[in-house]
């Protein structure tokens, strides 16, 4: 298994976990990422902060639905905000935006997840 | 920007397919139908129908015999070469690179023909990623890789899928799979066999990432490439008149 370089912080802010998100994101991220997703336990939405996202490849995105399904198990919303314009093109192009709500600001994705 | 930084924007710009809103096919090679792909969006998993499948096949060849890097080069510039008999992909001249549109005859079941296509969405030294558009047997993507693992080179294609609609799911549940799995366990050994290890095994490992079906996509059934490549076949003697008249 690829080595996994991607860090992912987690912390609480009421019923949200945001995961902040450093490093390159790739297959062999899969275990720390389901960690952290572990440790927002019973949030009502997860929101990722992808603002200190470096690269993320194809085995990055493929983890992402992962997630997403796993969130969807358990009636968790997931959003994202700090995409830089290609990894949002990148979500509109895999379609992952249809399913991931795509924000701009930390402040605007806590607004819809209804924990601002 | 930062050195690290730059090396990453670069790095995205040239493994990432560019945004496209619908396929298209810049030339269709002799024998390639083009009925399935042409104006047609992707579809993730997240837009199909039947369970959520992984599937990862793996064959593990001595890293002296290939690195890595060579074994994707060679998979990338032969890929064809390693599909099983009566499987036909029609790459772009260019070859595996991002944004490219390869059109693809498959054989099924009873003999039976699908055109369809898939679409580069990410290609590096060591990966290479293919998408499938809508109407496909299923929506998702496909990605070939290969990495060290214990003085070992792993070459493997790992699927994350699910069927794009409630007839493809049925064809799936009765065999569809198992042929799934026949299709790329030949595809690896042939990869194996191209670097002398003809008898290389295949792991294969199936997990279902989500068991419920998204009822609400059950609407995809017309854009089934099975159905408009039955049609297509049904309509060849009337085109073949139409062409004898003109």
């Amino acid at each position: 298994m690829p080595e996994a370089t991607a860090t992912f912080e987690v912390r609480r802010h009421g019923p949200a976990g945001i995961v902040n998100i450093g490093g390159d994101v790739t297959a062999g991220s899969e275990a720390v990422l389901m960690t952290a997703y572990e440790e927002a336990g019973d949030a009502r939405a997860i929101i990722l902060n992808f603002s200190g996202l470096a690269y993320m490849n194809s085995g990055g995105i493929g983890l992402l639905v992962t997630l997403l399904v796993r969130a969807n198990r358990h009636s968790q919303a997931l959003l994202a905000f700090g995409l830089s314009d290609h990894y949002r093109q990148i979500f509109e192009l895999t379609r992952l935006d249809e399913a991931i709500g795509i924000h701009d600001t930390e402040a605007e994705a806590l607004a819809a997840a209804g924990a601002a | 920007m930062s050195d690290m930084e730059q090396q990453a924007a670069a790095r995205d710009a040239t493994n990432w397919a560019k945004k496209v809103s619908t396929l298209n096919v810049s030339e269709v090679p002799e024998g390639a139908v083009n009925i399935n792909v042409e104006g047609k969006r992707l579809a993730s998993p997240l837009q199909g129908f039947g369970k959520m499948w992984q599937k990862t096949y793996q064959v593990r060849l001595p890293a002296e015999r290939v690195a890595p890097g060579e074994l994707i080069a060679t998979w990338k510039q032969r890929f064809p070469e390693f599909w099983p008999e009566g499987n036909m992909f029609y790459g772009p001249l260019t070859g595996i690179e991002p944004g490219e549109v390869a059109l693809l005859n498959m054989t099924l079941p009873g003999r039976m023909k699908l055109s369809t296509g898939v679409m580069v969405l990410y290609a590096d030294e060591e990966s290479f990623t293919l998408m499938t558009p809508e109407g496909h047997m299923f929506a998702g993507w496909i990605t070939f890789s290969a990495t060290c693992v214990d003085g070992e080179t792993v070459a493997q294609a790992q699927v994350l899928m699910r069927a794009s609609d409630p007839i493809f799911e049925m064809g799936l549940t009765m065999g569809g799979h198992k042929q799934e799995d026949r299709f790329w366990a030949h595809t690896l050994s042939s990869v194996a066999a191209h670097f002398g290890h003809e008898d290389a095994e295949v792991d294969t490992q199936v997990v279902c990432v989500d068991k419920r079906r998204q009822w609400s996509r059950w609407r995809n059934v017309w854009q089934s490439s099975a159905i408009r490549s039955t049609l297509y076949m049904l309509g060849a003697p009337l085109r073949g008149v139409k062409r004898l008249v003109a």
